[in-house]
């Protein structure tokens, strides 16, 4: 092969004195789908946003056909004819299909009026090529996630496209519809559009791929025609042997079997999460492994009464918990760390002081009023606790790190004294040093005769935090890993790959 | 990386203190301008007495901004629960059941208010813009726009026309409002949550707190309040009249933000809202004794609070 029409060198990039990308070097061809692989924070979205101009680099240099080229933003980008099929939809959802492919380089006929005619004409041809049947009068909110994630592509390919980025492109999508989607993509291939397709799931990667580079800690490991990898050699090379910073600290003696915190019998919270059974003793922390869209924050969710859930029975301490109810959710003794901190869990413009006691209020009264010395007591002594690094409590919770505010969410639940936590992806931004304190943090509470849920993308994590791991897929639970399983990475790894294997062939 | 002196200027809460400055400033310039017709005693008493309805209603709408919500109707609601305290008054010369009647009418269409926000989900700008209409659509039905004069004197004297010695009764029913609002939305849980509401609704939902039934009862407490102001009202003029409370919902809320809070929700103050309110009420007096005609009025008037939120918001965007 010649040159390469994207080349990448030697690609540095560091985020408040943090390295993100260290010298990384990254190609793609014409016609070539080329896989990029790593685990959370390996550097995989970080590296396609400086391809696509949303980042500026550090150091390196980028050739796009030959030429050295940087793109200042993302519209010089697609001038050039590099896109991004982002995660998050771009799509507006009120107007037509036809008028989103069309978004900011619009068709007008002569007298400047839009042309709507043309724009529906040309769109349907763009969705006839993809082989995609959908009405490009269709407004775009009425389709399904998949048939927008097409759409998408389809607005890609309104415009000359040169090379194609597609951020976990099957996350939400059912299987037939990620047939669909690879037929789409080999179609595009054959048109000479290279792709760049990031996932996490090695069995679609190997299905589609050309060639995968793998990704670890901001470094690239190898880069490899796929025919020749195999999903637990991809594995192997995704996990650093040497990494042992999360250490396991479980102690099964804790862990009471005769005092069943919380049983879940038959939970059925929408049409792909069904029948859910499990239960988690005093002492024990369970982990739920599985990808995006595996059904894990649904689970959480329609536990603590915040999804709607349609039937099943939630027993704490062997009491059955009213569904759909989150005050009574707390008052049966559980809490939700929720996944997005800065959404869920706080509220941003409050101080740490009003994010930290909002759940324990009713515990904080004299009367009718509130009592000021409890209250000074119980957030000084979860200062103190968990570490916080602040000058006041009464600083506006938005003034803390990522980590600092995380701590206060941990205090504001713990406070409460639940029997059952439910950490949902608890260390998302926040960095590694931290991770082991949280984990910390967890393990401590559930060995004062307590439970937790511990839901995370990071293996290493469930590794050093779980004493049983559930891997789920698709809204079921597949399989239950304890003891010697759970000591290594890589056997969650292959079991959670394993699983999408059955479903997708 | 910054300077110290941008991080001090960015801790100091300009939306808090704005309000005590402009008032300040304001306070200042008018009474250079007036001197003793505006600075002797019963000039002031008289800004007092005169804004006691809108620091009332204030008080309420620091809860219903505060919540992130706001609440349009207070202006019919005044006329209305007027009407009827009035009607019930002439009618049985009962005080506390005229009384009674016209809390009801503000409680009454607060709760319509909520309901329409939280079971139909219109937002709270559209639910009390067309209660604003329906309710004072009613006012003028009710005795067909004609006046109810009240000819009690007990009721006159406690709701709004009488003096303790040389303190108009509105002072006390003013401090009696603003000191169980200030203790209520800074010293329970009730005001924890309101504003974690308005603050960031999804948390609150994910902390357990009952959002829908908090946002029902502030409305009602917002109704309520309005209730009270249509009351005295009534007492200070002797009579209820349709046209009552006109205008009286953009004053309120040009005073609750005044005082400091965001209309996006998720913060409030009580005394800032009062001064905020006794802002208005001295631009009122001082731009009527400059002797400027109504239509001057209105303008300075627009024109002085969208400079007073402007200069508050670049400030306190770094």
């Amino acid at each position: 092969m010649g040159t390469p029409l994207l080349k990448a060198n030697h690609i540095t990039k560091a985020f408040n004195g943090v390295t993100v990308l260290d010298n990384v070097d990254f190609s793609v061809d014409e016609g070539e789908v080329h896989a990029l692989v790593g685990g959370n924070g390996a550097g995989k979205s970080t590296l396609m946003k400086i391809i696509t101009g949303v980042y500026t680099h550090d150091s390196g240099t980028l050739e796009l056909d030959g030429k050295p080229l940087w793109f200042k933003d993302y519209s010089e980008a697609t001038k050039n004819g590099v896109r991004m099929i982002f995660q998050e939809l771009s799509l507006v959802p009120t107007i037509t299909v036809a008028q989103n492919i069309f978004l900011n380089h619009e068709i007008s006929n002569r007298g400047r009026l839009l042309d709507l005619k043309k724009m529906n004409r040309k769109a349907a041809e763009i969705l006839d090529s993809l082989g995609v049947e959908i009405s490009p009068a269709t407004i775009v909110g009425t389709l399904s996630v998949a048939e927008q994630q097409l759409i998408e592509i389809a607005k890609a390919l309104s415009e000359e496209t040169k090379i194609l980025v597609m951020d976990e492109p099957t996350s939400s999508l059912s299987e037939t519809e990620v047939e669909t989607l690879f037929r789409i993509v080999r179609k595009l291939k054959e048109q000479g559009v290279a792709i760049v397709y990031i996932s996490h799931r090695m069995n679609e990667i190997l299905k589609i791929a050309d060639k995968v580079t793998i990704l670890r800690d901001g470094q690239r490991i190898i880069t490899e025609q796929a025919e020749v990898l195999t999903v637990s050699e991809i594995i192997k090379y995704m996990l650093d042997e040497h990494a042992k910073d999360l250490k396991p600290n479980v102690n099964y003696e804790n862990i009471r079997y005769d005092r069943c915190v919380l049983e879940i019998k038959g939970l059925t919270v929408n049409s792909w999460v069904r029948n859910i059974d499990f239960k988690v003793y005093e002492g024990e922390v369970v982990g739920f492994a599985g990808l995006m869209n595996s059904g894990r924050t649904e689970i959480l969710e329609g536990i603590f009464g915040l999804r709607h859930t349609e039937s099943g029975e939630i027993l704490v301490d062997g009491r059955q918990v009213p569904l759909n109810r989150v005050d009574a959710s707390i008052g049966a003794g559980m809490a939700l760390v929720p996944e997005n901190r800065r959404e869920e869990g706080l509220v941003l413009g409050h101080s740490l002081e009003t994010n930290m006691i909002l759940p324990s209020l009713d515990r904080l009264r004299k009367k009718a009023l509130l009592d000021r010395t409890k209250i000074r007591s119980l957030v000084e002594e979860n200062v103190q606790k968990y570490n916080i690094k602040t000058d006041s409590v009464h600083k506006m919770i938005s003034q803390l790190s990522g980590g600092n505010q995380q701590k206060v969410v941990f205090a504001k639940w713990l406070s409460t004294q639940p029997k059952l936590v439910m950490f949902d992806e608890p260390t998302i931004g926040v960095d590694i040093g931290a991770k082991t304190e949280f984990i910390d943090f967890i393990r401590g509470y559930v060995a004062g005769g307590n439970a937790a849920i511990f839901v995370s993308s990071e293996i290493s994590e469930l590794v050093a935090a779980c004493d049983r791991i559930f891997i789920l897929n698709r809204g079921k639970i597949c399989a239950e890993l304890s003891g010697k399983e759970i000591e290594n990475e890589e056997v969650i790894q292959n079991e959670i790959q394993q699983y999408k294997s059955q479903k997708v062939v | 990386m910054k300077s110290s002196s941008t991080s001090l200027k960015k801790s100091f809460n300009w939306n808090k203190y704005i309000v005590y400055i402009i008032f300040a400033v304001m306070f200042i310039i008018f009474s250079a301008i007036l001197g003793t017709t505006f600075l002797s005693g019963s000039n002031v008493l008289n800004i007092i007495r005169q804004t006691a309805t809108i620091s009332i209603m204030a008080v309420g709408g620091v809860f219903v901004i505060g919540a992130g919500m706001i609440d349009l109707s207070v202006s019919s609601i005044v006329p209305l629960s007027s009407l009827i305290t009035a009607l019930i008054l002439t009618n049985t010369g009962n005080i506390p059941l005229s009384i009674v009647g016209g809390l009801a009418v503000g409680v009454g269409v607060g709760w319509a208010n909520g309901f329409l926000i939280t079971f139909a989900k219109l937002p709270a700008f559209l639910a009390t813009m067309c209660m604003m209409g329906v309710i004072k659509g009613v006012a003028m039905w009710v005795t067909n726009t004609q006046a109810v004069p009240t000819n009690n004197p007990a009721f006159n004297y406690i709701f709004g026309g009488g003096d303790v010695g040389p303190v108009p009764v509105l002072i006390f029913w003013t401090a009696a409002f603003v000191i169980v609002g200030y203790i209520v939305l800074n010293r329970t849980s009730f005001g924890v949550r309101t504003l974690a509401i308005g603050g960031n609704e999804t948390a609150a939902k994910f902390t357990g707190i009952k959002v829908d039934r908090y946002k029902i009862l502030i409305m009602m407490i917002s109704g309520a309040c309005a209730a009270v102001a249509g009351i005295l009202y009534t007492g200070r003029m002797q009579a209820a009249r349709y046209t009552f409370g006109d205008g009286d919902e953009m004053s309120v809320i040009a005073a609750v933000i005044l005082g400091g809070a965001s209309l996006s929700g998720g913060t409030g103050s009580m005394v800032g809202a009062l001064v905020g309110a006794i802002l208005m009420g001295m631009l009122n007096n001082a731009l009527l004794l400059c002797g400027f005609d109504s239509s001057v009025q209105m303008i300075l008037k627009g024109i002085i609070i969208i400079l007073a939120i402007a200069v508050t918001n670049k400030l306190q965007k770094r």
